[in-house]
């Protein structure tokens, strides 16, 4: 996909405090539609999945109590655009201690684009146990599936065009919370 | 990423870095039920060995069957070439059929070398004669990062048959990429002359334990040996052999390892190498996880 130049005009959606709102709203829409988070387990996709999903998890446990089991899952190896880029570098897969057979996965992952991470995800879930059932929760949904693939949880809508960019940036891997949209007509 | 793995001295420090943090990831593979990854599928891996091996060939086709690709086994034994085909006609043979890789083990120093000219996959070295055996050293330094928790200034002795090891010099060159201060130990007909002035080297092996975090013994490589390097086997082992006295002259922490295969009582005692200190079979656990990482950096992108 054509990627926006690096000097494109961009435009913040959501920073700071309006990030950690949308995390909270996002945490207590798993604990309504789980009935309170239990049997569930989160799973983020590198990189910045990973620390949404320990977020997630911190919130569930503010508001109720529960300790939601977190991991992370790598899905690099099981990308189907691997071959046609230079290698990758592989990023962290770690279960919860106990597993995720016959648990509920919540998939937790930044943008929500083409649906291919999420494809590869599935994929990548079925080498690593049967969970009861798959969801997933994504900060920003920004349009242009190219898979049958829909979230059950979405903090913000983004309406872009294809030649534009949405970039998350998370306190844990690059210090500011933002939601950023570079690119397109302004 | 570079092409092919035919010696140590083609990967920089970033490089093998790279290559010990992939390994780390797929060594997580081997705690799972499912042990397969779908990163190469659809591509063929050629193991080709003119030399007899178990351990190395057995590894690399465990590390390419888990990544999902295609493996040719092939010996020279039972092969058209103990009717007389060259390497390079084998090599071309390889190539019609599409090989995406080639592992090649060869008597022959350089072998990969030319090999790498005739074929158009990625070539990685498996042993070449008394040259070099990359794979080997990756995994030695992956077994040493993992139990010591650093390469950078760790001290390693490497003591034996330096001379006809090429496990020893692919060591040599990996280790001092990534920041070890290598020292050779044997007696001076079975260590190289005109070696690089940072190596250390000694007659002693006693005298060099207490400095030492990793002793790598050697396999005395008779099979390779035109003349008679030392008196008798009973007086290397004696003045080269580690055995359990010479254990407790290490420091606490340090490990033993061996590239294997061991002659148990020559160059190592049973009781040594049978330790809690020995890494040998941890070694050859590693050695899958390490070829996974090589055959995916080669082989996965574009």
């Amino acid at each position: 996909m054509a990627q926006p130049r690096a000097d494109a005009p961009s435009k913040i959606i959501l920073e700071g405090a309006d990030l950690s709102r949308v995390v909270d709203r996002i945490a207590h829409q798993i604990l309504e539609k789980t009935s309170g988070a239990t049997g569930t387990a989160l799973l983020g996709i590198p990189t910045r999945g990973v620390p949404l999903a320990h977020r997630l998890a911190a919130r569930i446990q503010a508001f109720e109590g529960v300790e939601v089991p977190v991991g992370s899952l790598d899905i690099t190896l099981y990308r189907d655009d691997l071959r046609l880029q230079a290698t990758r570098a592989l990023g962290r897969t770690e279960l919860p201690p106990g597993g995720i057979d016959g648990l509920r996965v919540i998939l937790v992952d930044d943008v929500l684009f083409s649906g291919r991470s999420v494809r590869a995800a599935l994929d990548a879930l079925k080498d690593l146990g049967r969970p009861s059932s798959v969801q997933l929760a994504v900060l920003v949904d920004r349009g242009h599936r190219q898979l049958p693939i829909r979230a059950d949880y979405v903090g913000k809508n983004i309406p872009t065009a294809l030649s534009e960019s949405v970039r998350v940036a998370v306190t844990e891997v690059d210090g500011a919370d933002e939601v950023r949209l570079i690119g397109g007509l302004q | 990423m570079i092409k092919h793995l035919r010696s140590a001295a083609d990967l920089d420090a970033a490089t093998a870095t790279l290559i010990l943090d992939t390994a780390a990831e797929m060594a997580a593979l081997a705690g799972r039920e499912v042990k397969k990854l779908p990163a190469l599928r659809g591509r063929t891996v050629v193991n080709l060995f003119y030399e007899d091996s178990t351990r190395t060939r057995i590894s690399f086709e465990a590390a390419a069957k888990r990544l999902s690709a295609d493996v040719i086994n092939f010996s020279a034994k039972g092969s058209s070439v103990s009717k007389g085909e060259s390497l390079k006609d084998t090599a071309l043979t390889l190539q019609a059929m599409g090989a995406d890789a080639v592992v090649i083990r060869h008597s022959a120093s350089g072998a990969p070398h030319r090999l790498a000219e005739w074929v158009d996959g990625s070539v990685v070295n498996a042993g070449d004669g008394t040259h070099e055996h990359p794979t080997q050293a990756l995994l030695d330094a992956y077994t040493m990062r993992s139990r010591l928790g650093r390469l950078e200034g760790l001290r390693v002795a490497i003591v034996g048959d330096v001379l006809h090891s090429r496990v020893a010099r692919s060591n040599v060159l990996l280790l001092s990429t990534l920041g070890a201060q290598v020292t050779l130990v044997g007696p001076p007909t079975l260590i190289p002359v005109d070696l690089p002035e940072k190596l250390q080297v000694s007659y002693d092996l006693d005298s060099v334990l207490p400095d030492s975090d990793v002793v790598m013994m050697l396999r005395v490589q008779t099979e390779r040996m035109q003349d008679s390097y030392f008196p008798s086997a009973r007086e290397y082992s004696r003045r080269y052999g580690l055995d359990v006295p010479r254990l407790t002259k290490l420091p606490e922490h340090a490990i033993v390892m061996h590239p294997g295969p061991m002659n148990r009582g020559m160059e190592i005692a049973p009781e040594v190498a049978d330790s809690p200190r020995s890494t040998i079979v941890e070694q050859v656990a590693n050695g899958v996880s390490v070829r996974m990482a090589v055959l995916y950096l080669l082989l996965g992108g574009k």
